[in-house]
């Protein structure tokens, strides 16, 4: 039986259903319709209590990761590793599949199940390494024309000593600039934690993607709760003032489209919220296929240009 | 890989001398305990004349340092930050904006314009770490872009000169935003056939790091900057390790291969205006 709260988010999201174009403003032939959608989204502003429940949600120790859905959506998928330079990152899965008929590159972050398997794939954090595998996939797309499709799932890049020695900033800056020139078509899926530059690194794409319950996030709550309120433990106040929840990522037009998890979150039904991912990957892939590549960099460059609310005392 | 097991539980102190605790006068040098009255400091370029400290240069003060005098042109000094998520710490984020320009007498951490180094025309983003910690938020990434578009269309390399935390928490996800926007602005410029070159002075952290600061086709840094995606203090609580005395020191970075150079303050200048000779459109 789904709670009331969960009840009032299905209920915003079957109003959102029309609204999954909402991009950036510039798009200014579209501003009467965006304001309007706008003005809905106030009346459905979601609660301190239900950003949090997203970050449980998105966290949840069941909820399903990038490989449960590449088995689910994927077709006769081959998984490539390594860098080329130095180590096989597995925080971060590469590899070729099929979707409907055509070959796409997939990138993702992996968080571990059991507990070996947490500690060697690093709870989804990666190294440079992994930025560094994401970007030879890019370039292995770029090269035969295949769609690059990315899953987000990370509390973010791994901050240690050897990561920083490897340039961990330079590769998230160097992985965010191979994607913006891809010439293919890109969708990236936020369908866990999109924690900050590890997030972002994989995830500058034509469509962005992002689950119901998932978070995508500048810093983590406890992050920022432990600098702004100077104490981890008031990440809930950190979380309902940055508001990482996915109505307001659509609302600031960091995200495309909302893709419907099973009632209760993705992890009650895992084959339920594959399907309604790949409906929400298919339907973005339609969307952009047909558009020539240097359009779709135009647009997509066009499309993060545009982001951000500025004033101006002039 | 393999550096977070085999953990030690022991606190580790970054030995970087800090910049001087609170109470400390800022013109007390933090590496040798010399005293300097402001003026000689401005006359060394903040540059400790004993040890070679260097303290930090705010940057309207950094662009009287390498730009020709008379020459700099400011762009975009008009622009402020809005408060989309009606942000709300300790204090509003709006409260902290004002007392930060009040403090600063910027409008946030970025000043940008065009001016020219030893004759030569270029366009310049300066950052300033006393505006918030140097965060980028939607301003900083704009001004930015902006500077970006500036150059490409005068036919100017762009000169960054970065000193920041990270991206602004304040702003919640389009902070973060403002990287792909930024590297999608360097993108443009490159095709154009412009160039950026980079210098990271300290700290350049986070998000900056992350994004514009690493992307200049020459990437400099000043001596002991910190330039680091995660801080020392985040790294050694989140895995325990040991951290070397130079973690994440410019130094540390030039042996790992991620800067072209290490250039001393007193040396920018004619570094740059070098720099803007090798790359001069015939």
């Amino acid at each position: 039986m789904p709670s009331e709260a969960e009840m009032r988010l299905r209920e915003r999201l079957s109003k959102l259903g029309g609204m999954k174009l909402l991009r950036g403003t510039k798009l200014s032939g579209e501003l009467a319709r965006l304001q309007d959608q706008l003005d809905q989204l106030d009346q459905l502003d979601p609660s301190a209590e239900e950003i949090w429940q997203s970050v449980e949600l998105a966290r949840h120790v069941d909820r399903p990761y990038t490989l449960d859905y590449v088995e689910r959506i994927f077709d006769d998928f081959f998984e490539l590793h390594g860098d080329r330079g130095r180590a096989d990152d597995p925080a971060l899965v590469t590899g070729l599949g099929r979707i409907d008929g055509r070959t796409v590159v997939l990138v993702g972050h992996q968080k571990g199940r059991d507990i070996k398997e947490r500690a060697n794939r690093n709870f989804g954090m990666a190294y440079p390494e992994g930025y560094r595998k994401a970007m030879r996939a890019m370039a292995l797309a770029s090269r035969h024309g295949f769609p690059f499709v990315t899953m987000v799932d990370t509390p973010g890049a791994y901050p240690g000593v050897a990561a920083e020695q490897h340039g961990q900033g330079g590769a998230i800056a160097r992985s965010q600039a191979a994607m913006v020139r891809l010439p293919v078509p890109t969708i990236a899926c936020v369908i866990g934690e999109g924690g900050s530059g590890g997030a972002v690194a994989i995830a500058v794409a034509d469509r962005v993607l992002m689950q119901e319950n998932a978070i995508y996030s500048v810093i983590s709550p406890e992050g920022c709760a432990a600098i702004l309120w100077r104490d981890a433990g008031e990440a809930r106040k950190a979380a309902a003032a940055f508001k990482p929840d996915a109505l307001h990522c659509v609302e600031l037009g960091v995200v495309d489209a909302v893709v419907a998890e099973p009632p209760g979150g993705a992890h009650t039904d895992v084959d339920a919220a594959a399907q309604l991912l790949e409906q929400g990957i298919l339907a973005a892939l339609d969307e952009i296929e047909d558009v020539e590549p240097d359009e779709r960099r135009r647009l997509r460059r066009e499309k993060y240009r545009v982001m951000g609310i500025l004033a101006s005392t002039a | 890989m393999s550096s977070g097991q085999g953990r030690v539980d022991v606190e580790v102190e970054n030995k970087r001398p800090d910049e001087p605790a609170q109470g400390k006068h800022p013109n007390t040098c933090p590496g040798c305990g010399s005293h300097y009255r402001d003026e000689e400091l401005a006359e060394s370029l903040r540059v400790c004349p004993q040890c070679g400290h260097h303290f930090r240069v705010g940057a309207r003060e950094r662009i009287e340092q390498v730009v020709d005098p008379g020459t700099f042109d400011e762009s975009d000094a008009d622009l402020r930050s809005a408060d989309p998520l009606e942000f709300f710490d300790l204090r509003p984020y709006t409260e902290r904006l004002v007392e930060a320009e009040m403090e600063t007498g910027l409008g946030d951490a970025i000043v940008c314009g065009a001016g020219e180094i030893e004759g030569r025309a270029c366009d310049l983003a300066v950052m300033d770490f006393a505006f918030m910690g140097g965060s980028m938020g939607s301003v900083v990434g704009e001004k930015f872009a902006r500077s970006c578009e500036r150059a490409a269309e005068a036919r100017n390399p762009l000169v960054s000169i970065s000193a920041s935390g990270g991206a602004r928490m304040q702003e919640g996800i389009l902070a973060l935003m403002q990287l792909p926007k930024t590297i999608c602005a360097i993108d443009e410029l490159h095709e154009s056939g412009g160039a950026m070159f980079s210098v990271l002075t300290h700290p350049t952290t986070g998000g900056v790091l992350a994004s514009f600061a690493s992307l200049g086709d020459v990437v400099l840094a000043e001596p002991g900057a910190l330039m680091s995606f995660a801080g020392p203090r985040v790294v050694s609580q989140t895995t325990r390790e040991k951290l070397p005395d130079d973690f994440g020191l410019a130094e540390s970075n030039y042996r790992y291969g991620h800067l072209d150079a290490i250039v001393p303050r007193p040396e920018l200048r004619g570094t740059l205006a070098q720099l803007l000779r090798l790359f001069e459109r015939s």
